[in-house]
């Protein structure tokens, strides 16, 4: 008891102590506000923990080719020379375009594919039980293993790598619609029933509408699929791309600056997708679909 | 009023006095855990509910209620006996009757109104937007139409859904334990609102509770359900004009009544009075 009333009496004093050393008045209740750098969380921080982060990775990664003595591994500077390089022979917003393009081809393929797809085989129980094993045995092969088939029946062509961008993001799309529509809350089906809505409306007002969040989700996965298959495509399938650049670069004169230089774009760019997709998770129409955060 | 409301119950728009849902002889049984099982939840439930009548089912958790409401509504059906509706046998859900589901069944990908109009069907948009204007100001929604469901609290979720159903221009509304998520002070609220929409809109109700009180404030009629195998126990009228008072002696009465019916002893830590009922209490 009276070593509790001590503590409390100490955390008076410091209390006061703490007033008085930020100059306000100890007759006012009022915490001194703290400033902005005093948040650990404030924006402030989080950039300094962020961008920090990342100044050590580029010091670590151009310390440790000096130390090897690489002649061929670029230092972070060297990749920057790259990219300016890239970009002042018009090279590197060409190979964006061209993997963009084939990667919006594909992805939306899969899509239109994929979500119906997934909605009708989610529905009937009896066609699930039909293709499901269809589907699971197709999708663990990786579309890398693709490759040669496309190039047999596409040719070198731009239809090869959206052939394979749309079997790569097809899958995740139609499983996550089967498992949406699957475990559906009973009652919104049941309620839609009361409605009498017909078959065509239930799917369009119902069915699609419960399943959108996780269909988004699967939408997500499928595109970051498809941002890494496009680039091994375009290794060997096409020429042109960034997937292209990384390969040609290395192969006429051992080029590591623009090949590091092609990867670093790559994750900008994967992350730029990722980042978009993301937006679609805010709008109303879904947002109830995902744990709050 | 009690004349009025009972007068209403007799004559329907067609003007027969035939009654709005006819409960004949119906049994259910579900199969068991073990082959061969069957576990008896109805047997031979009969009821009758008339035209713009508020009738409560009231009976011990999991006696079957929830079941015999489902099996009115079309979503199950019975084992053995037949359910008509304006003297046609139930074939499945329809959008005459609508049934208020007690997991809240609000969409929730869409807002206030989108949900209130989601059954209002057959009409230009302008007599849509007033409908769904009138229902949401009933429910006492109004300023909270572009919310979205999880934007909003559980009575007032139970709400929207009420709405809904009332949009949907129904003959009967079906309602399964509708308010038993929410807070005594929410349920006693909720009661309220839905016994003045009740008289206003003219509606025939068919409401599931465990809640005996909650039966006695609402009803025209209580059917006291058995434990399970289920059957009719007794029919409680509530000849208690409205608003009831909660003190009244006449509300105490039929509260008691139930209460012994059900076996419930009125005293808590007595001894359980009725032998029939085994499980109560739990």
């Amino acid at each position: 008891m009276s070593a509790k009333s001590e503590v409390r009496s100490n955390a008076l004093v410091s209390s006061k102590e703490a007033d008085i050393a930020t100059r306000t008045s100890p007759l006012t209740r009022e915490r001194p506000t703290p400033t902005w750098f005093q948040y650990p969380d404030s924006r402030f921080w989080r950039t300094v923990r962020a961008v920090g982060m990342l100044a050590l990775f580029f010091t670590a990664w151009g310390l440790a080719v000096r130390i090897s003595h690489s002649d061929l591994f670029p230092t972070p500077f060297d990749v920057f020379l790259g990219i300016i390089e890239l970009f002042q022979k018009g090279l590197l917003l060409k190979y964006i375009v061209a993997s963009l393009f084939r990667v919006t081809w594909g992805f939306t393929l899969a899509v239109l594919v994929g979500v119906p797809a997934g909605l009708i085989l989610g529905w009937y129980s009896r066609a699930f039980q039909a293709f499901n094993p269809i589907i699971q045995i197709l999708r663990p092969i990786s579309p890398i293993a693709w490759i040669p088939v496309a190039i047999l029946w596409f040719g070198v062509s731009d239809a090869a790598p959206i052939f394979l961008i749309f079997l790569a993001s097809v899958f995740p799309i139609t499983v996550s619609a089967i498992a949406a529509v699957q475990n559906m809350q009973p009652v919104y089906l049941r309620a839609a029933q009361n409605f009498g809505l017909s078959r065509s409306e239930l799917f369009r007002r119902v069915i699609f509408r419960a399943s959108l969040p996780q269909i988004i989700t699967g939408i997500r996965i499928a595109l970051g699929v498809a941002w890494l298959v496009v680039v091994a495509a375009e290794m060997i399938a096409v020429d042109s791309g960034l997937g292209y650049l990384i390969i040609d670069a290395r192969n006429a004169g051992k080029r590591y600056d623009l090949v590091v230089a092609g990867m670093v774009m790559i994750g900008f760019i994967g992350l730029g997708l990722d980042l978009l997709v993301r937006q679609l998770e805010k709008f109303d129409e879904v947002s109830w679909g995902y744990a709050k955060r | 009023m009690k004349k009025a409301n009972a007068q209403l119950s007799t004559l329907n728009s067609q003007g027969s006095t035939e009654p709005a849902v006819s409960v004949r002889n119906v049994s259910m049984n579900f199969p068991g855990k073990r082959i061969g099982e069957e576990i008896d939840v109805l047997t031979n439930v009969s009821a009758e509910v008339a035209h713009g009548e508020f009738v409560c089912i009231v009976g011990p958790s999991g006696c079957g209620k929830s079941t015999l409401l489902n099996i009115v509504a079309g979503f199950l059906y019975a084992t053995s006996g037949e359910v008509l509706v304006e003297d046609q046998p139930v074939r499945g859900p329809d959008p005459r009757r609508i049934f208020v589901f007690q997991e809240n069944g609000v969409f929730p990908w869409l807002n206030v109104r989108e949900n209130v109009g989601f059954g209002v069907r057959g009409c230009h948009q302008a007599e849509r937007d007033r409908i769904m204007g009138h229902y949401i100001d009933m429910v006492g929604l109004r300023g909270f139409e572009n919310a979205y469901p999880r934007e909003l609290s559980g009575g007032m979720r139970q709400r929207v859904e009420i709405a809904r159903a009332l949009a949907a221009n129904p003959d009967i509304i079906y309602m399964d334990e509708p308010f038993g998520a929410l807070d005594f002070l929410t349920r006693l609220k909720m009661r309220n609102d839905l016994v003045r929409i009740w008289q206003s809109e003219k509606k025939t109700i068919l409401f599931v509770t465990h809640d005996i009180e909650e039966a006695i404030q609402l009803a025209d009629r209580v059917l006291v359900m058995s434990d399970r195998p289920a059957t009719i126990q007794e029919i409680v009228d509530v000849d208690l004009t409205r608003p009831r008072d909660l003190d009244s002696h006449g509300y105490l009465e039929k509260r008691d009544r139930i209460f012994r019916v059900m076996g419930m002893s009125l005293r808590v830590g007595e001894a359980i009075v009725n032998q029939n009922n085994r499980k109560n209490l739990g």
